[in-house]
């Protein structure tokens, strides 16, 4: 164990949350090792999502452990979980509707994150390059100027991925990226993903196949809170668990 | 402090003082079901809700009147007609609220609270100009007034036990109406999924404003109770808001039982801290420390766990 | 097209705005109104600093306070104490049981200054408590109540609660604070007679500096990326607190800052009116002061400032000529303003006025945003929106 421990990003062991008596993550373990793609599949309600809230602090745990390098995440706050180099993006689409698409870049600069460094925040060359930096790699370019509010669905989600970007976390986790988008803003989104995952951690949370063999170094299925079946996605698609529960229909 | 009283004094004035809690106690209730149903079930923080209880008692007041001139052999029983119309009036005029104001700030909560502060402003100008700026009373029925004695030291008043009786009474048929009636359902319905009950068939802008329609009625019954334990003016309505907010907050909103047991849990310590202390104080002490336990524990004494 | 997205403090439509309401608080107001008239307007001024506290936190932040009038009072107290005391020798009070307390001790048979009034001796204790006082109270309501993540109309109410305490225990403790009159009969503040026309005119523009101090500071931090954050706050406070931010804290910061503007505003009120009492602090006038930010315009520091004018003027206008129709006008106003103006006249200005301005002027209108509306609305709408369902699927 000891051995290992430094050498995983992330460490959960044991994980369990329950709510009200029903268990909706129960004694879950795994591994994310440096620059690793891990996709979680499973049936609806598997509790994939409730792994992601447990992991950044949006929902506390009953018991277990989540190591990311070498820190305990379950008695850290949100905020500080972020900090440290955890990024989280939700299922649905969650920009600032009200500000420009550069201002929500901006909020997530990695820069002047307290009360008095947020009030003296300047907004300097730096911040203005890094932020068309990104804005070019999420397909943005023209809209900076532009209200988040009016950006169609895959283009609110690639913003919300530009601003993990530019937050630049060791570990990222995304909820269905690819949910909701036509297919040519779904090839987009592959396309940037596959960009965006090297040189660092990731968690996917997905329900289409194609789509999780073309990016996962290892798959977790997930059912009823516990884990499956996992390995590499050849091994995990002939598991005949896996296909009686989730992909046999 | 004891030092004066025989045991026995001291078990009286301990007697008669939680009666008088008692008393507060169902006071609370009756104010704040209506509230409880209102913000609870539909997330509307009504801040007339004073207004619509004064309506009850005027109601009240209006009736007692016309008995007393028309009708006065029938004097004794003009309480429950006027009980009966109060609902009416409160209710109807809750309906018309919700129709032309509420309905419309469904999704802004707080802009609800300034515009149902604005009517109770308007309310309450209403009020004056019709009754006039001086508090009124009403006569209350031979049979309501004096104390039962239930030992030579401790008596009770008959119009508090009638009260009393009354909270108890309208509590139940609230809850059979929540629990046992097609609204309850659908309001328990819609409060737990707006769009999937409207699309089961539901008529939910029928539902809302039935159930704010109820909820102001009960308020009306509460302000004609009132006018047996005290007298009415156009102002009244104010004194209460804020304790019954607190009432319902503290017991979670939502839930009916927990409405109950915190309007048990206020009126008690602030009559027995009456006992100690002045009246203001005793009530800033039990303001506070309700309030010091809201930060505590926002969600109340009896929250619904909901997954956000 | 390279635009330019340089933060700059004030926009030049912005400057123009400001300097006309300069050019209305420091010229027109003095040079129109008699010395009572401009008194009144003093006073109505003082509200403002409230409302533009509010326009911060609930135009920006979303956090709707019921309680400003707490701030506001703790400041006009603090105030006020100290020019009680300075009222109170032992020469001027010589006929009281206990000469050198203030009278209305003295009436309740209170034969010693309580020690927490001693402090109070001192100008520049209080005038610092003028302002920490407030912030003080309003940091340990903020850390209770944002730390767990109350908001919407939990805090409202238990703000309105707050006030309501506060103005039954300064009601109940008469020997203290002076009661349901509260503290009369204030002279002068170090030997200066503040009854006096010139001195009353002389802290008319005291006010109007301060109160343009706080526009300043109200200006600055809308403008700073904090001002951001409130906005992204109000629409997606879990998205900001992924972003790594501390969400509590900046929300407490707001409402430190909007009761440290509220304190400023009792205290002027009390050295321009020159009395204190428990009428402005109760739920009444709290919830008074976010009428005046409404109607103002909740997105707009400087609508706030006229919608207070606006508002206290017509108040009265009308209650001298007819008070019964006052109230129901107030409570008309209050709904009118939610139903249909929730942006109020800064709202009216920029989506009504200017753009016909515009049109009349065509060809000369230079900047496109509107500037009297600062703060974005929320986008009520957006739930709707076709891509917001499809998400949802
Ligand atoms: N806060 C909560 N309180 C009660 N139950 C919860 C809570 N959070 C999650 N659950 C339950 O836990 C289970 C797992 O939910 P979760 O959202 O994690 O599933 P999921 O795998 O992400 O599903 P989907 O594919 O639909 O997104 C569900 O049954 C859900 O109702
Ligand atoms: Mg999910």
């Amino acid at each position: 164990m000891s051995i290992h421990q430094t050498s995983f990003v992330l460490s959960v062991e044991d994980l369990t949350v329950s709510f009200d008596g029903f268990k909706a993550v129960d004694g879950l373990t795994f591994y994310v090792e440096p620059n690793e793609c891990r996709v979680m599949i499973g049936p609806n309600g598997a509790g994939k999502t409730t792994v992601l809230d447990l992991i950044c602090g949006r929902t506390r745990a009953t018991s277990g452990s989540v190591r990311f390098k070498d820190q305990e995440l379950l008695s850290m706050r949100e905020d500080q979980i972020v900090l440290a180099g955890v990024g989280r993006k939700f299922q649905t689409p969650s920009v600032y509707e009200d500000l420009s698409v550069f201002e929500n870049l901006e909020l997530s600069f990695p820069r002047g994150h307290g009360v008095f460094g947020s009030l003296f925040f300047r907004r300097d060359a730096e911040v203005k390059d890094r932020i068309q930096e990104i804005a070019e790699t999420i397909f943005l370019a023209d809209l900076l100027d532009e209200k988040a509010a009016f950006l169609s669905h895959g283009q609110k989600q690639w913003l919300e991925i530009g601003m993990l970007l530019i937050q630049d976390p060791e570990l990222l986790m995304l909820d269905e990226p690819v949910a909701g988008m036509s297919v040519a803003e779904r090839k987009k989104t592959a396309e940037l993903l596959n960009r965006i995952i090297d040189h660092r951690s990731v968690i996917v949370i997905e329900h289409d196949m194609g789509f999780v063999e073309d990016i996962a170094t290892r798959v977790t299925v997930l059912h009823q809170g516990k884990t499956l079946s996992e390995g590499k996605m050849d091994k995990v698609k002939n598991d005949p668990k896996v296909i009686e529960v989730y992909l046999g229909h | 402090m004891f030092a004066g009283y025989s045991a026995g004094e001291l078990t009286a004035i301990f007697a008669m003082q939680g009666f008088a809690g008692l008393i507060l106690f169902s006071v609370f209730v009756l104010m704040a079901l209506g509230l409880a149903i209102i913000f609870g079930q539909m997330g509307v923080i009504n801040m007339a809700h004073g207004e619509f209880m004064i309506l009850g008692a005027y109601v009240t007041y209006l009736v007692s009147h016309a008995f007393a001139d028309y009708m006065p052999a029938l004097f004794s029983f003009y309480f429950f007609v006027a009980m009966a119309l109060a609902f009416l009036a409160s209710g109807a005029l809750g309906m018309l609220v919700e129709w032309g104001l509420i309905r419309h700030l469904y999704r802004r909560p707080l802009d609800t609270l300034l515009a149902t502060w604005g009517l109770s402003l308007i309310l309450q100008q209403i009020y004056r100009s019709v009754f006039g700026a001086r508090e009124v009373g009403v006569t209350i029925p031979d049979w309501m007034m004096g104390s039962l004695p239930l030992t030579d030291m401790i008596e009770v008043p008959i119009n508090g036990l009638f009260v009393m009786a009354l909270a108890l009474g309208i509590s139940v048929a609230i809850y059979l109406l929540m629990f046992r009636s097609r609204w309850g359902q659908q309001v328990r319905a819609i409060n737990q999924n707006r769009v999937m009950a409207g699309a089961v068939g539901i008529n939910t802008e029928r539902t809302d404003r039935l159930t704010f329609g109820i909820g102001c009625g009960i308020a009306g019954v509460a302000g004609s109770a009132f006018t047996m334990i005290g007298s009415t003016g156009p102002t009244s309505g104010q004194l209460y808001i804020v304790d019954t907010f607190l009432v319902v907050v503290f017991g979670g909103a939502g839930s009916i039982l927990g409405t109950i047991a915190s309007a048990f849990t206020i009126s008690q310590a602030q009559s027995v801290l009456e006992f100690f202390l002045s009246g203001s104080m005793a009530k800033v002490i039990t303001l506070l420390v309700v309030v010091g336990i809201l930060m505590l524990r926002p969600q109340g004494l009896f929250a619904l766990k909901l997954r956000k | 097209m390279q635009i330019d997205r340089k933060t700059r403090f004030l926009t030049r439509e912005e400057a123009i705005y400001f300097g006309l309401l300069a050019a209305v608080i420091f010229l027109i107001l003095p040079l129109a109104l008699d010395s009572f008239r401009l008194n009144l307007f003093g006073k109505y001024l003082t509200y403002a600093f409230v409302a533009i506290g509010l326009v911060l936190c609930w135009g920006a932040g979303g956090i709707l306070s019921l309680g400003q009038g707490v701030f506001f009072g703790l400041g006009g107290y603090a105030m006020a104490m100290f020019l009680k005391l300075e009222a109170s020798t032992p020469e001027a009070t010589a006929i009281q049981s206990t000469p050198g307390i203030p009278d209305f001790m003295d009436w309740n048979q209170i034969t010693a200054l309580p020690w927490w009034w001693e402090p109070f001796n001192s100008l520049a204790f209080s005038l610092i408590a003028v302002v920490i006082v407030p912030v003080a109270f309003a940091f340990i309501i903020g850390v209770a109540m944002f730390r767990r993540r109350v908001g919407g109309v939990y805090f409202a109410i238990i703000t309105q609660a707050i006030a309501a305490i506060l103005t039954i225990l300064i009601i109940g403790q008469q020997g203290f604070t002076g009661g349901v009159n509260g503290i009369t009969d204030l002279r002068t503040l170090k030997g200066w007679d503040i009854r006096t026309d010139e001195a009353k005119e002389i802290l008319y523009f005291v006010n109007a500096v301060l109160l343009f101090a706080c526009l300043f500071a109200a200006q600055y931090v809308r403008r700073s990326k904090l001002g951001r954050l409130l906005i992204a706050m109000r629409d997606q406070e879990d998205r900001v607190r992924f972003s790594g931010y501390d969400v509590a804290s900046f929300k407490i910061f707001v409402f430190c800052l909007g009761a440290a503007f509220a304190g400023i505003g009792g205290a002027m009120f009390t050295l321009q009116v020159g009395f204190m009492s428990p009428t402005l602090v109760g739920i009444v006038p709290s919830i008074e002061m976010v009428i005046f930010a409404a109607v103002g315009g909740r997105l707009s520091i400087l609508g706030a400032v006229y919608g207070t004018l606006l508002v206290n003027w017509a108040k009265t206008t009308l209650s001298e000529s007819f008070p019964e129709l006052w109230l129901l006008g107030l409570g008309a106003l209050f709904i009118a303003v939610v139903m249909f103006f929730p942006n109020g006249l800064a709202g009216l200005w920029s989506e009504q006025v200017m753009p016909r301005l515009r049109k009349l002027f065509a060809g000369r209108g230079a900047g496109a945003r509107p500037p009297a509306a600062p703060f974005p609305a929320n986008s009520a709408s957006a739930p709707d929106s076709p891509a917001a369902k499809a998400a949802a699927e």
